[in-house]
């Protein structure tokens, strides 16, 4: 912890006494936090009597592993920031860096181009019916997009201005409705907003720095979810509350990506210090790290096949890693994308995994 | 990463922990013991120390780090692009051979984390220096940027010419072999750190720029300085001591426990995870054939045995299937305990539904499901039911939870364990198809053998042998690339 620089430097003389004042409640305070942090983590470690990949030793090990690029979808001619599945299994929506998103269906084919009135369409989102799609970006905004069946109809002009945050949006996500769309943003929050009015439903403040990523738990009741940031906290919030329930710092840098463990009760994150990490939600500690000497970009976005036996990385340095989530070894490098990858989801279903490139392709894997 | 924090320098903090991390390998690679072996190099009439050919770093690496010779060559590949490595032939081919081209490592005066950032002060006397060794023979592009770098500090042009001239009278006092190697270090380190042109193009009016905008951003800072206080700063800190606290009261559950039941889950879904066990009859993506995608619509008469399987691993599994939901929903109507699922759903609705319509919808469920004598009363105890009661005068959209929650825990531990056990579900399973594998195609993993009976009703359809990937539909894929084992 550290204040911020302009509280380092006053220039008139009234507040030299007021910063200095300040300076040692800040002193004061960051002892007493770097105590408790120390206090949680041996509270944590006395739970801990395995780890996975002891537990894991039983468990049959993975085989030969092929998979290969299925399709190559080259609509977009920029650098493809984001993208998501529907629930259909076969569409996808997916986002660029200058302005506009497209929708793309079953083998591909381009369905819709919207334009969107600003660059860096950061995320990007299909809504669970299918009939809608969320997406913003350096606009601060999440603005929503109803679909409809005929090619001509101008999307952008039945948009519909959701999400105001005060900084660009770096997630969305739709909750088990289409009225609920969950946001993060570079201003260091996330809200919840009601699609139809607009309202904000929900903030959610704890973050340090820019929340880069999000994603909704699995669980039956279905009421947290977890945000990762530049502050390499990842925070575990309760939707309904506004409440931080739980926080893991383990990460050397920035938390690019977050996803649950389909089961609900872990996740994993991706980072720029090169390593996937799993998190268990009730032992509250990390598990697992999957890092490799030779891996030396960072992660962009991850996401578990759908057993959650392996773990999906699209890298910096333009590969895909597959990972063994229970032994924690890698099982297979993937080649193919020319430049980083920005984006990867798996498939509804499992039956595939998609990932969005710089390279300004998509790529589905199988 | 992000697009704020690249302006705010974070993408000098990301690249960073990159370089550490390869002058780790670097390090690793120059270890006396462990690293690899190096030979002297004839470059012309010069023999050139400690250099190594691209086909043992390859082989060092793939020995080092148990990688293949692909995943070799893409990481010997970032060492050049990064400069930790350069060629000692073709200096401007950025690449790593693997075969006997002789290849340096960089000298870390020269690493580009070392220097950051690259001076454009240095790169004039650089190419000051090789202007006059080579009497104004320089590449087009130094060239373009010489007489750039000449206009943009013409101020300083004295400084440059007189510390080339200085730089060159030293290196001549050095032994050739000495001499030429360090040409070589400078050369890869230029090539690599050289300040684009448009970038040299930008500064007169980036300094400017820059220069107001930290005027204002200075102003604007004062004045919040002034007006604000430090009370969103202590917002942050007051949120982690909560969490703190709150985490160190909390209850942890070992990590034995804890990380079994992830085997367990892992091991129960592995059949029904497409790209672990294949599916059937074939994986869509592969087979550019969607029969999965229709056996297994919501719609469809009779579903897949994998599918009616899965609504026994969770409660929550049979209800996310809409088709399983339906199925409860008959057994319920049998059992007459119905209301409960359909009280279930209205709460949902009302959690997930628009917000102008709570009012109307937590009325409907109170005439339908709370109130006395209501037409399909569900069983609440006692102080549930008054709390939720209380609740209603003032509707929002959690209001049912803890109903919801009561009603939903009673159908998971009393009707959905029965249901398992019915015939009505016994007899989905027993007619659900075991549909047959169509096409011999590559699953990500040697695939087990399906010991499920085929049902009557199916016909025994000819595995054909016909590859996949030989079907091109319109937008195939253009580059496959093919996964490797570790």
């Amino acid at each position: 912890l550290q204040a911020p620089k302009y509280m380092r430097s006053p220039l008139i003389p009234e507040m030299a006494t007021q910063e200095v004042q300040l300076n040692e409640t800040l002193t004061h305070l960051k002892t007493e936090s770097e105590t408790l942090k120390s206090k949680l983590e041996d509270e944590r470690a006395k739970l801990h009597d395995v780890e996975l990949h002891q537990v894991a030793e039983k468990v049959e090990g993975l085989g030969q592993f092929v998979m290969k690029t299925r399709r190559t979808l080259k609509g977009h001619g920029n650098k493809v920031l984001c993208m998501d599945w529907c629930k259909d299994k076969r569409r996808i929506v997916s986002s660029s860096q200058v302005t506009h998103f497209m929708l793309l269906k079953t083998f591909m084919l381009l369905e819709h181009a919207v334009t969107m009135p600003c660059t860096w369409v950061m995320a990007c989102a299909y809504a669970p019916s299918g009939c809608a799609v969320a997406c913003g970006g350096l606009d601060n905004k999440c603005s929503v997009y109803p679909l409809s069946l005929d090619k001509n109809e101008n999307l952008a002009a039945k948009k519909k201005s959701v999400a105001m945050h005060t900084n660009y949006l770096s997630a969305c996500s739709f909750t088990n409705s289409d009225m609920q769309i969950l946001t993060s943003s570079g201003d260091g929050t996330c809200a919840l907003w009601d699609v139809e009015s607009g309202q904000l439903l929900q903030s959610f403040h704890g973050h340090a720095a820019d929340v880069l990523c999000l994603d909704l738990a699995p669980s039956e009741t279905g009421n947290t979810f977890v945000s990762g940031g530049c502050d390499k906290k990842a925070n575990v919030w309760d939707m309904r509350s506004g409440q931080c329930i739980q926080s893991f710092e383990t990460h050397e840098s920035d938390i690019n990506s977050v996803r649950y463990y389909p089961s609900g009760d872990a996740f994993a994150s991706g980072s720029d210090d090169a390593t996937c990490r799993l998190y268990d939600l009730r032992a509250d500690r990390e598990v697992a790290i999957y890092s490799k000497e030779s891996i030396i970009f960072g992660v962009s976005s991850v996401d578990f096949s759908l057993s959650g036996r392996l773990l999906f990385g699209g890298y910096n340095d333009y590969t895909i890693n597959v990972w063994d989530v229970l032994k924690g070894t890698r099982v297979s490098i993937l080649f193919g994308h020319e430049n980083r990858v920005s984006t990867l989801r798996v498939s509804p279903d499992g039956t595939a995994f998609c990932t969005g490139s710089w390279d300004h392709t998509l790529r589905i894997w199988a | 990463m992000t697009i704020n924090t690249m302006a705010k320098g974070g993408w000098h903090r990301e690249q960073m922990s990159c370089f550490r991390k390869m002058e780790k390998v670097i390090v690793a690679m120059q270890d006396p013991d462990m690293g690899m072996k190096m030979r002297n190099q004839r470059l012309l009439i010069t023999v050139i120390p400690h250099a190594m050919t691209g086909r043992d770093i390859i082989a060092w690496l793939i020995h080092t780090y148990s990688i293949c010779e692909e995943e070799a060559l893409h990481l010997s590949g970032l060492l050049v692009r990064y400069g930790y490595i350069y060629p000692l032939k073709e200096p401007r081919s950025l690449v790593l051979r693997p075969d006997e081209s002789p290849y340096r490592f960089q000298t870390p005066y020269f690493w580009t984390s070392t220097r950051w950032p690259a001076s454009e002060l240095d790169y004039a006397i650089y190419l000051a220096k090789k202007n006059i060794r080579k009497q104004g023979e320089l590449m087009e592009y130094e060239k373009t940027r010489y007489s750039l770098l000449h206009k943009r500090i013409n101020h300083t042009w004295d400084f440059v010419v007189m510390q080339a001239r200085e730089q060159l009278r030293a290196s001549k006092q050095r032994r050739k072999a000495d001499r030429i190697v360090f040409e070589c270090q400078e050369q890869a380190y230029w090539l690599i750190n050289r300040p684009p042109v448009c970038l040299l193009l930008l500064y007169s009016l980036l300094h400017f720029c820059t220069i107001l905008f930290y005027i204002i951003l200075y102003c604007t800072l004062l004045y919040y300085t002034i007006l604000c206080n430090a009370l969103p700063y202590y917002t942050t800190i007051e949120t982690c001591f909560t969490v703190f606290k709150q985490a160190l009261g909390r209850n942890r559950v070992k990590s034995s426990i804890c990380l079994e039941s992830f085997v367990k889950y892992s091991e129960q879904y592995q059949n029904h995870d497409p790209i672990m066990q294949g599916s059937l009859p074939s994986n869509p993506w592969i087979s550019d054939d969607t029969a999965y995608w229709t056996m297994n619509s919501e719609t469809v008469p009779i579903p897949t045995r994998l599918r009616v399987e899965r609504w026994s691993f969770s409660f929550m599994e049979l209800l996310n299937d809409d088709m399983g939901r339906r199925e409860f929903m008959t057994y319920l109507e049998k059992e007459f305990s119905a209301e409960n699922l359909c009280f279930w759903q209205a709460c949902e609705d009302i959690k997930h539904g628009e917000s102008s319509r709570i009012i109307e919808k937590v009325e409907m469920i109170y005439k339908n499901f709370l109130a006395p004598g209501a037409a399909r009363w569900v069983n609440i105890d006692s102080k549930t039911m008054d709390k939720t009661l209380e609740g209603i005068r003032n509707p929002h959209r959690f209001i049912m939870d803890d109903a919801q929650m009561h009603i939903y825990f009673l159908m998971k531990k009393d009707s959905y364990p029965r249901y398992l056990k019915s015939d009505l579900y016994k007899n989905m399973l027993a007619k659900a198809i075991v549909p047959q594998e169509t096409k011999k195609s590559v699953f990500p993993f040697v695939r087990r053998q399906r010991h499920a009976n085929p049902s009557p009703a199916q016909a025994v359809a000819q595995a054909t042998e016909e590859d996949g990937h030989a079907k091109g539909a319109g937008q195939a894929g253009t580059k496959s690339a093919a996964g490797s084992h570790v």
